[in-house]
């Protein structure tokens, strides 16, 4: 079983329903006793930092969730969830801290004429770990959807699975040993994005 | 690089995708059905469209609660973003069509009447969810005017200025609609489109008037667009999503064939 963290965020559903599609069993959890039986978890996330790391804490998730990344079982972030890994935002005066499980910060987009923010769209990855499992059977240059102004900033550059480039280079997603997390949306980016996901799959099926 | 957006755009009224000709035309009873919204979206999905949205034309309380239903069906096939418009009217409506399944909320009429709604709806949802689309209309020699209520009522609001205020209050991405050219299929306004675009700091889709692949092009190019909308010209067969997007490839401009 696939446990699906909500804790309120906007998105669940369509992260639920790829998981469904790549053929995971799926379930939607609220509490941290229903970690337990857990092979991988999903953090999903779209909206604000601190409103997620808030929510989590509210629900006791926080703990339990960096826990579970301490059995060594798959965990997979996403765009919030991802972000939510680090320990700080820069985003509106955050003051919430988060998980630390990776150090560093997240960070806006910095401005430069013509570059819009929120980046909204397809983008593409450039492999930086193309050993990273996450990414089996998915080609260099594939382009996967996006929709944010904050990205983090790894402090060990080692974890950095693939980067991706918009007016600037950014940590599209890390890899640490069980820790995956996505700044885009794989429940969102078609055939690329539930190859991911059934890759992701896979790696639970294995744990 | 960041791609150049194909969005077909689907008016849903009862159900059904239906098509005006040009806008305050479903009143009159002057609308083309064109077929099932999640038929539709899942021919668009596999064409390779990089979003869709959907506007409620009905916007009752009966069509909005067939609204939720056709997003959860489009939402459990279609693995790609979704923008949901139409008489959005409350934090809580915007809650109801993200749990559906929708990534972005459009709003427009109600925006105008309260335009603390975009700063509530981005605050609750975050910027990038809230999407402020705008009915233009050319009103003088170099002044476009802001339309509410489907483009019948005169907001008072200049284009630019209107847009530009959406995004201090939070609006992640503007839909520019000309009334002019909606349903001309004469071509976009490239005019007010690209003062938009050049006036704000946040993503620019065209819509509006969309006749043939050119038209998408020059909009994008002169335009300034970063995306662009279009109804009829993939509903009825003329091109495909796929087709638009070989051709912006072959005029210089990124593109996510998939």
């Amino acid at each position: 079983m696939i446990a699906l963290i909500d804790y309120g965020s906007g998105n669940l559903r369509s992260a639920q329903k790829a998981l469904l599609k790549v053929g995971a069993d799926v379930r939607v959890v609220r509490r941290p006793e229903e970690l337990a039986g857990a092979r991988a978890v999903v953090l999903p996330g779209v909206g604000a930092f601190d409103d997620c790391l808030h929510a989590l804490q509210q629900q006791e998730m926080l703990e339990a969730a960096r826990g579970f990344i301490q059995t060594g079982r798959p965990f997979l972030g996403i765009c919030v969830g991802y972000q939510a890994l680090f320990d700080r935002s820069e985003e509106f005066n955050s003051c919430a801290a988060g998980m630390g499980v990776f150090h560093g910060s997240v960070v806006r987009f910095a401005e430069a004429p013509g570059l819009k923010i929120p980046q909204i769209g397809w983008n593409q990855l450039e492999m930086v770990q193309p050993d990273c499992p996450l990414y089996r059977g998915i080609p260099e240059g594939s382009y996967v959807y996006f929709v944010h102004s904050f990205f983090p900033q790894p402090v060990d550059p080692g974890i950095v699975a693939t980067r991706t480039t918009y007016g600037q280079p950014f940590a599209s997603s890390v890899w640490r040993d069980n820790v995956y997390a996505t700044q885009f949306h794989p429940e969102k980016s078609q055939r690329v994005g539930l190859q991911l996901l059934q890759n992701f799959v896979t790696l639970a099926a294995a744990a | 690089m960041l791609a150049r957006r194909v969005i077909p755009c689907l008016d849903v009224h009862d159900g059904q995708v239906t098509r005006g000709v040009q806008f305050g035309k479903a009143e009159a009873g002057e609308l083309r059905n064109v077929g099932d919204p999640v038929e539709l979206a899942l021919r668009y999905n596999e064409q390779g469209a990089d979003e869709m949205v959907f506007f409620d034309i009905t916007a009752s309380a009966h069509g909005r609660a067939t609204m939720i239903a056709v997003i959860e069906r489009a939402a459990d096939q279609c693995f790609m973003p979704l923008t949901v418009g139409g008489g959005i009217k409350s934090v809580a409506d915007m809650y109801a069509m993200l749990r559906a399944g929708a990534d972005k909320i459009s709003i427009n009429s109600s925006a105008l009447a309260t335009p603390d709604l975009i700063r509530l709806g981005a605050e609750k949802f975050g910027s990038q969810c809230i999407v402020v689309s705008i009915d233009a209309k050319k009103t003088a020699p170099d002044r476009w005017e802001v339309f509410s209520h489907g483009g019948r009522k005169p907001s008072g609001w200049e284009a630019v200025a209107w847009a530009q205020r959406a995004v201090e209050l939070g609006a992640g991405e503007i839909v520019l609609n000309s009334i002019d050219a909606d349903g001309t299929k004469a071509g976009f306004d490239l005019v007010i489109t690209r003062r938009v675009s050049e006036s704000v700091g946040v993503p620019v889709v065209a819509s509006g008037g969309a006749g043939n692949l050119e038209h998408m092009a020059a909009v994008l190019l002169e335009g300034k667009a970063d995306a662009v909308l279009a109804a009829s010209i993939f509903h009825y067969g003329q091109h495909t999503v796929l087709e638009a997007k070989q051709f912006l490839q072959a005029r210089g401009i990124p593109v996510r064939l998939a």
